[in-house]
This record gives C-alpha cells, sequence and structure tokens, in this order.
C-alpha cells in the first residue's frame, strides 16, 4: 500500500507529493522506517528501497510488523537533479523538527516527524554528495550512541562514526526523531549522483539481519554480516587541499594505507607541475576519498580511520 | 581610506578570490560592517558601496571621529556573483552558515574563518543581510535573542521596527550569532530586496548605518534621527498563509497599512485566470513581509502583519 503523507499544492498543475510505501503482514506491531531522498542528489538509497521493497514482496510470510520505506523526502529535489529543494533556501536537513506554522517545507519537515515518531527504528540513508565516496558507515551522535551502536552493528556497513554534539546538527533529521525517544540512525555510504549496488545489497542484508534481531523477520539472512570498525577505538584524521588544483587519485577507496603513502596529487595543467603531493598522515583505512577532481584550497580529500593519533603534518 | 586584501585564494582557473576590506580611522576597534555574502545579495552589495562612498567623502571632511576603526567589507563572495549564483560556486555552500569558520576546514569554513578573524574584536558588528524565504520587508533592524543582545542600540538606526527573534539550531552557525557570542554588538539590516536594487530602500538601509554612527559619537554628519523603532518579537507579527497555489495578485505590499477585511492577494488559476482564492487581513496592521514572487505555492507564507 502507497500511502501519501504530505499533498499540496504547487502553482502550476501539480502537487508536491511526499509518500511511503507499507509492507504489512503479521500480528506483530514493531514498526522500521527506511527514508532517504533528502538530498535530491544523494541517490543510494534508491536501490536500497526498491531492494527491500522487492525483497519482502517475495517473502512476505516471514514478515511479523511493518515496513515503511520513503524513497523521496525530497521529490522535487530527487526529480531535478537538486541537491536541496528547489525554491527554497535553506538544507532540508537543517530544518526538523520543522514548524506547523512555517513555511511550505517547514511544515513539511514536521508533517515528516509527525509520520516518523514512535517507530521502533529510522535508518536515514544518505550518500555523501557529488564530491566525495563513502564507505558503508553509520554517523551517531556521542549522545545516543549507547542505544544506537547495538543496532549499527547489525547492519552490515564497515564503520561506526560517533561523533560530538554540535548544535548545528540539532535540526537534523535523525536528532530530531532521538531527541523524541525515536531510535534513528543515520547511514552514509557511496557518491552522490550514482548508485552502487553492492553498497545497496549490503545494507539490506543488513537491515534484514536487524529486522531478525527484532523478532520482525523469520526468513532467511546473509551469513555473512560485516563487524564494523568503532570510531572511538581510534582517531579520524582529516585531509584538506592545501592548494587549488585538479586531483590526480594515487590509491582507491576503502583501501588500507601507510603513513606517507601517496593518496593524490593536486597538479596544475598549465605549467605541467604538482603542487601538492598528498600523503597519508596514519597507518589507517581511507573510508571518504574525493573522486571528483577540481579542488580549491580546504576542499575535503580524503578521511582515515587509524588507530594512531593524526600528526600535525602530512 | 586604506583598501586591504583580507584574504586570498588561488582556483585552479579563474582569477584569484579575494575579499578586500575598506579600513577607515584609527584607534578602538569601533565597526565593522559586513555586505554581501551570497552571490545575490546585490542590493547588499550596492548598499554597502554607498556606505563606502560616504565614509571616504566624510574621511575628506574630517568627519570621522579620532580614535575610531571602521572596517567595510563589501563583498565575500563575488565568485558567486559574478556567475549568478547565490551560495558558494564550487559546491554551494553558504558561508553564512559556516562561522565562526574553521582555518583548516573546507573551504568556506576557511572563508568564513578568514572573515571573522577581521572582523571579530569590534565594538559594533553591521550585517547587510537577506532573507531565506523570497519577498520584500520593511527595512527593520534583525537582532537574535542570545541574552548578549543591546535593543536600545538597535533602535539607534532609526528603522521603523528592530525585530528580536530566538535563534533556531541552523542559527548558530550565522555572523550575526558569533559576534554576539564573541563580544560584539551585532545587528543584520533587511533593507527588502535581495537580486534587484531598490535605490529607495537602499538609501534608508545606508542612511541607518550612518545614522547609527552619528549617534555612537564615530562619525560627525548632521542628521534627522530617522523612526522611534518599535520592538517586535516573533509572536507579534501575524502571518498569512496562502490556502491555494496559483499565480499570485497583490495588491497590498509591504509598508501598507491594512485593515481587518482588507483584500491584500488573489490567487489565480494558471489555466483559466479564475479566482481560487482572495487572501483578505484578519487584523489591522502594518504588512512587514510580503511575499513578490509572481507564483505561489500552497501553505506558504505570504504575509506576515505587525498588529496595531
Amino acid at each position: 500500500m502507497i500511502k501519501t503523507i504530505i499533498s499540496e499544492g504547487l502553482p502550476v498543475d501539480e502537487q508536491l507529493l511526499i509518500r511511503k510505501k507499507v509492507v504489512q503482514n503479521g500480528t506483530g506491531s514493531k514498526r522500521i522506517c527506511i527514508v532517504t531522498g533528502t538530498h535530491g542528489d544523494e541517490l543510494e538509497g534508491q536501490y536500497v528501497c526498491f531492494e527491500l521493497i522487492r525483497r519482502l514482496n517475495e517473502n512476505i510470510q516471514f514478515l511479523d510488523g511493518t515496513v515503511e520505506v520513503y524513497p523521496a523526502l525530497n521529490p522535487l529535489g530527487v526529480d531535478s537533479v537538486t541537491r536541496g529543494i528547489p525554491t527554497f533556501d535553506l538544507d532540508m536537513n537543517r530544518i526538523f523538527p520543522g514548524d506547523q506554522n512555517g513555511h511550505l517545507i517547514e511544515h513539511t519537515a514536521y508533517e515528516i516527524i509527525q509520520d516518523l515518531k514512535a517507530a521502533d527504528m529510522v535508518i536515514d540513508i544518505h550518500a555523501s554528495n557529488i564530491f566525495l565516496r563513502e564507505m558503508p558507515q553509520a554517523r551517531i551522535n556521542v549522545q545516543m550512541s549507547k542505544k544506537l551502536i547495538p543496532f549499527a552493528n547489525l547492519l552490515n556497513i564497515d564503520f561506526i562514526w560517533i561523533h560530538d554534539a554540535a548544535t548545528v546538527l540539532e535540526s537534523t533529521l535523525a536528532h530530531s526523531l532521538n531527541v523524541i525517544k525515536t531510535p534513528t540512525i543515520v547511514v552514509e555510504m557511496g557518491i552522490g549522483m550514482r548508485i552502487t549496488r553492492d553498497y545497496g545489497n549490503r545494507l539490506v542484508d543488513g537491515i534484514f539481519n536487524m529486522m531478525k534481531k527484532m523478532k520482525m523477520w523469520s526468513g532467511p539472512i546473509s551469513k555473512d554480516i560485516s563487524k564494523p570498525m568503532l570510531s572511538t577505538t581510534g582517531e579520524v584524521c582529516f585531509m584538506n587541499a592545501d592548494a587549488s588544483g585538479i586531483i590526480i587519485p594515487s590509491v582507491s577507496h576503502s583501501v588500507n594505507v601507510k603513513k606517507g603513502d601517496l593518496l593524490c596529487q593536486i597538479v596544475d595543467p598549465f605549467e605541467g607541475v604538482v603542487l601538492q603531493n598528498v600523503l597519508s598522515p596514519v597507518d589507517g583505512v581511507v573510508f571518504t576519498l574525493r573522486t571528483y577532481p577540481v579542488v580549491y584550497e580546504g576542499s575535503l580529500i580524503a578521511r582515515i580511520f587509524s588507530k594512531t593519533p593524526c600528526s600535525e603534518s602530512l | 581610506m586604506k583598501q586591504e586584501i583580507l584574504f586570498q585564494m588561488k582556483s585552479p582557473y579563474r582569477d584569484d578570490f579575494k575579499i578586500q576590506g575598506f579600513r577607515f580611522g584609527e584607534g578602538e576597534k569601533s565597526v565593522a560592517i559586513v555586505g554581501a555574502m551570497r552571490g545575490d545579495e546585490i542590493q547588499q552589495q550596492f548598499t554597502c558601496s554607498q556606505v563606502v562612498k560616504n565614509l571616504i567623502e566624510l574621511e575628506k571632511e574630517g568627519r570621522i571621529l579620532p580614535g575610531h576603526e571602521i572596517l567595510v567589507i563589501p563583498s565575500a563572495n563575488h565568485f558567486s556573483m559574478n556567475i549568478n549564483k547565490r551560495f558558494w560556486a564550487m559546491d554551494n555552500t553558504d558561508i553564512n552558515r559556516m562561522f565562526p569558520g574553521y582555518d583548516k576546514g573546507e573551504t568556506t569554513q576557511r572563508i568564513a574563518a578568514a572573515l571573522f578573524e577581521e572582523v571579530r574584536g569590534f565594538k559594533y558588528g553591521i550585517q547587510l543581510a537577506s532573507f531565506y524565504m523570497p519577498g520584500e520587508f520593511i527595512p527593520h533592524v534583525r537582532m537574535m535573542d542570545t541574552g548578549f543582545q543591546n535593543v536600545k542600540l538597535a533602535k539607534k538606526f532609526g528603522l521603523p521596527y528592530v525585530l528580536v527573534r530566538k535563534p533556531k539550531p541552523y542559527d548558530t552557525a550565522v555572523l550575526n550569532y558569533n559576534w554576539q557570542i564573541f563580544d560584539t554588538q551585532a545587528f543584520s539590516i533587511y533593507s527588502g530586496d535581495t537580486d534587484t536594487i531598490n535605490k529607495e530602500s537602499a538609501k534608508i538601509a545606508w542612511l541607518s548605518i550612518l545614522r547609527f554612527l552619528n549617534s555612537m559619537k564615530i562619525i560627525k554628519k548632521d542628521m534627522h534621527d530617522g523612526f522611534n523603532s518599535s520592538i517586535l518579537h516573533d509572536h507579534d507579527l501575524e502571518t498569512i498563509k496562502s490556502n491555494q497555489a496559483g499565480i499570485l495578485y497583490s495588491q497590498r505590499g509591504a509598508k501598507d497599512e491594512v485593515k481587518e477585511g482588507d483584500l491584500l492577494a488573489k490567487i489565480l488559476d494558471p489555466f483559466t485566470g479564475a479566482v481560487r482564492s482572495e487572501i483578505y487581513s484578519p487584523i489591522d496592521g502594518t504588512i512587514f513581509f510580503a511575499h513578490d514572487k509572481p507564483l505561489i505555492h500552497q501553505n506558504t507564507v505570504m504575509y506576515k502583519i505587525v498588529k496595531f
């Protein structure tokens, strides 16, 4: 069953529609929600929605509870290759919990929260942006970590990043739901504007694994569930460009690197010179890697998870 | 006046990105003024340029009072302005959501950090700002309720209204909020327009800045006192939302005084021209904000009216 949770008029012969697919079976009261498409250029979640619903449809007899899938919280953005909401200035993931009496989009955010609240688990799938590729990972606010890490461990991802509380992040969907006791995990994986089928399949396996532990699913599950690294057992090192230019990559994403390994070069194609050799400051795993070649000073190039402290200089 | 390059960054193929500052006087860091931080803030850039023009004249006439330093930064994002983009040219991030900045972070965090390093420590900070909803405002001063705001000072601009609003979480990364947290009395001036130049409202804005400087004895200029500003909070504004979508046919705009029952706008069917909805004022008051685009979504803020 497809339910419409938002229907508001657009100026010319069109409704802004936000819809969810509800898959229900059995008598169980557990409900999980899969949401994605908040940023219209992040499409990895599209495959997850498709594959999750496809597998549920084929084996519905094993489901005891409700799975709700929201493939596009920002349908105008997804359908127009736009990260934000066309005609609206603010990042959609910075306006939650919304405002019942606010602008159309703030009101929409409010209604989304009302629809999701009281779920037993919400998985909010993101796909980085068009510049960076991410290893499948969960991002969890330190304040929520005790409750959410056990669930994130089930999701067949590679990394759990526990991040500090930041006031500006209080207006995200995940934070807004967590503070009203609706457990929500942000999953980041892949890259904007693309679908990485392998990552999608892994997360779908992880969602079924989680449903099994929540006693919502009695069917078969993957036996090959990854045990993620936990960021609190090491340190996340950030590497930003020191020069503006063009990046020529030297390593692949998700590889282990040694301190001093060349990650990429920033070059000046006019002069044929290397402006910066970007070296790994530590031994570790590259879980974020820039794929878009044009950089300015400061552009994020890579994030490395390491068991040793990040050194000050490369 | 000293014209300085406050920040410079190379671009792969474009000319260097520079933030230029115009420094007047010497002494106590009295006031920093920031113009366009978004590429479509042309009214803000124009207004700031007029402030610079006026200060150059005042300095020639010896009317900048001794012991005061004034820093004006008309533009912090011309890389976007020159290519008709609102946000940062490369990654579409908003410099005014990056404060206080981080000098080892992403590009716009670095720009914000460099800008904030230059403007922090001033006694007063004035930003020429734009709003996230399209529309026209009554010129006003806006302050965040951080506990550090001084409303009496905001009245010195002599604009009709001073609006004090509670910051939302995303506001904690804007310049105004961070100025206040770092002990600068911060004011945002809204002059009504953004991507077009409205000379009348721009003049109201730049004169209000000169009035403030005059009042704080930073410059000496013969000026009238302006308005005895009314102090507003969010709850003083009556919000009117659209109950239909379509073509907006506005009949009343910002600054208009209206009575309860007055027709404010019609929303028309975009195919037949039939009137889908008539929007009436629910109260007596003055229109503080009016949506000014020709198309309107359903359930969108059309007007905010100050109750009499």
